[in-house]
Order: C-alpha cells, then structure tokens, then sequence
C-alpha cells in the first residue's frame, strides 16, 4: 500500500515546501558569502534583474515583404558597419551576417526580394550539433556563439538549414569594441544583441526605417502589447523551412 | 663512510651558501638590480582593484567578466576587457591610439616579459571606440 501514487494537492505541497526550502538556504549561503570583504555595490550589480535575459521574453524579428524593395541593402550595409565586417572579394567565403535573396514564382512571376538572417530558432539545430557548447541560444531567445569556447569545427554550418553562419578565415584587425570576432571561429547574426542590452533595436531594422521601407518590425514575442506580437497576431506570417519545426524568431509576411 | 661524511659537507656548503645570498638580498641593493619592464600606463592613474590584486588576477577578472556579458549581457561593469583598453592604451605621436598589443605597450610588455602569449587580442578590439 505504501506504492501507492501521491494524491495531486499532496505532491503541490511538497513541491511547495521543496521550494521554500531551497529559497531559504540560498538566502542563507548569500548571507554567508556576503560576511568576508563583499563589496554590496557588486553584488547589487550582479543581482540586478533586469538586467539579466530572462525567458520572459523572446527576441523576434518579422520582415514584411511587401515593404523590402528589391536592389535596396540597407540593412546588409547596416549590418556590416556595425560589426565591421568587410569582405576579401572572395563572395565564397566572406562573412555575411544578413543578405538579401531574390526570388521569382516561375508560374506567375511575381518576384520578391527578402533579406535571410540567422532565424534565431527555439530550437536550433547549429546547438544541438555543436560539440563544445559555444552554440547557444540565450535565455531571451537569442541565438549566439561563444568565441572563447567554439574550436572551428563548422558543424553548425552544416547543420543551419539557412546557411546563416560564417567561419572566420583569416587574421582580422581593427574589430569593432562591442563586436569580438577573429580567425577560426564562426559567427552569425547576433540580433545586435550589444544594442538590446541597451535598449535599442538591431542596426539593420534603424536602417530600414531610415530608408523609408521600414520593413522590419523588431521585437517581444511574449509581450502581448509590443509591436511585434501584436502585428504578429493580426497578420499571417511564416517562418522558413517550417518542415523543420523549428519554431523561428524570425517570421515573414505578405508572401 | 668516507662518501657521506663528503656529502655532508656538501649539505653544509649549500646551506651557508643560501643563507650568505639572503643576507645580501635583504641588504636591499641586489633587489634593485632585477630586471621589470617598464609598463606605459596610459591614461590609468586609479585602477579597479588594488595594482598587487591586479598583476596577480586580472586574468581571472577578466575571464569571470566574460561569461556574464556572453551569457547574461552584463556589460561594462568594472572588469571589462574594454574597461582595460580605455584607462590603459597609450597614444602615438600624432594623438592616435597604439594598439594596446603591440610591441612595448601596456599589455604586450608584461606579456613578453612573462612569456605568456595573450589571446585576446585575435578577436577583441586593440584600441578605444
């Protein structure tokens, strides 16, 4: 009799307790750590909540196709200053964090013209292949590498269904402060994540507006009132390869 | 016996011998012939830390710093690689900024001298924004 299943208001109240347990002995480790020479200015830093990613909020993009003009590479351009990204003219091999792609329905030929950018999927697979855990995806659904850690290897390459990911050939000099990127790692759109820490919007989405295309709608998929959710519910959108199930943070509209 | 008693000695000799070098190291001159690299500061006068906590750890403030800013965007705060290049990157003659890597600069001079190759600098910015 003693197998048998816990009862669900049971199993709350444990769990309830479990937490309240855990909660009070982190209190009191934080206490104990804070005895010798703790500066409280730092540890008020660390702990400063908002300025942590947190899940609540997931970072998103939707590009309205109907607003991208075919011919114009703002945002390409945007994007390149930005992160100081400059080609060696060897197209095979440059670092392209965003570019544009032309496409023509043979049938009808109606043409469209979308830029294509790392998707920043929920579940990407350039993570699940990565061997050192450099691919990441960060808590408010950016998805990012870790420099310090990625070997070169290129798997997240092979693995991207958008080809959205460059590998750096050569020695680099004159790197952009708030953009590290050197020979024998990967890289790829980071969603101007240095920007949002910020609070301030990808530079190729500022680059749209100031085109007058604005094609380019940033923002929180969870936040309900935002722009970006909120246009995103009442418009059809996309996402690329939705076979993949990838569930992208980055969707298309008007196509 | 006769091997021992010799090596003995030998212990002896060596042990007079070192107690002789501390003698004359704690007399003070000796100390000043060694050899540091004069470091050009910069703009630094007044560092993060302490300067001893510093030339001992910095390698782990730095390493700790970067964590917080990849995975939790913590940025700018006080042991910023940036933070560093700011306070410490020296100017050329004609008011441009040296790379803070380069051959007698801050970072580079205590390198060579410690033979300790800093990897840095492959991806991160050399001079101030």
């Amino acid at each position: 009799m003693s197998c048998q299943p816990m009862k669900k208001d049971e199993s709350v109240t444990l769990a309830q307790h479990r937490r309240t347990f855990f909660t009070q002995a982190a209190a009191g480790v934080s206490l104990m750590a804070l005895a010798p020479g703790v500066r409280l200015v730092e540890l008020a830093m660390a702990n400063s909540e908002d300025s942590l990613p947190s899940s609540d909020k997931r970072w998103g993009l939707l590009v309205d196709t109907a607003k991208c003009e075919s011919g114009c590479d703002e945002c390409v351009s945007a994007c390149n200053s930005e992160h100081g990204l400059s080609g060696h003219g060897r197209p095979e091999t440059d670092a392209q964090w965003i570019r544009k792609v032309d496409l023509k329905d043979e049938q009808t030929g109606h043409e469209l013209s979308i830029p294509i950018l790392c998707q920043h999927c929920e579940d990407p697979p350039c993570v699940d292949v990565c061997p050192t855990g450099a691919s990441f995806r960060r808590a408010d659904g950016i998805v990012l590498v870790d420099k310090h850690i990625c070997i070169g290897c290129r798997y997240c390459m092979m693995a991207c269904p958008f080809q959205a990911r460059s590998f750096i050939h050569e020695d680099l000099t004159s790197q952009k402060t708030h953009s590290p990127r050197g020979k024998g790692t990967v890289e790829s759109c980071t969603l101007c994540v240095h920007r949002i820490d910020e609070d301030q919007e990808p530079a190729c989405v500022e680059a749209c507006r100031e085109a007058g295309h604005d094609a380019l709608v940033f923002g929180d998929l969870e936040d309900a009132a935002g722009p970006l959710a909120s246009l995103s519910r009442k418009t059809a959108t996309r996402e690329l390869r939705p076979d993949l199930k990838l569930n992208t943070g980055v969707r298309y509209t008007s196509f | 016996m006769r091997a021992t008693v010799i090596s003995l000695d030998r212990n002896s000799i060596a042990g007079l011998s070192a107690l002789f070098l501390t003698f004359i190291l704690s007399a003070g001159d000796a100390v000043a012939d060694v050899v540091t690299p004069e470091v050009p500061m910069g703009r630094g006068a007044q560092c993060v830390e302490p300067i001893e906590i510093m030339r001992r750890d910095h390698f782990e403030f730095i390493k700790h710093q970067r964590d917080q800013t990849v995975y939790h965007g913590i940025r700018g705060s006080k042991h910023s690689l940036a933070g560093c290049i700011d306070c410490h990157a020296s100017k050329g003659p004609e008011g441009e900024f040296l790379p803070i890597n380069a051959e007698g600069q801050f970072c580079q001079t205590c390198h060579t001298y410690a033979a300790v190759k800093i990897d840095c600098f492959t991806c991160h910015a050399t001079v101030p924004d």
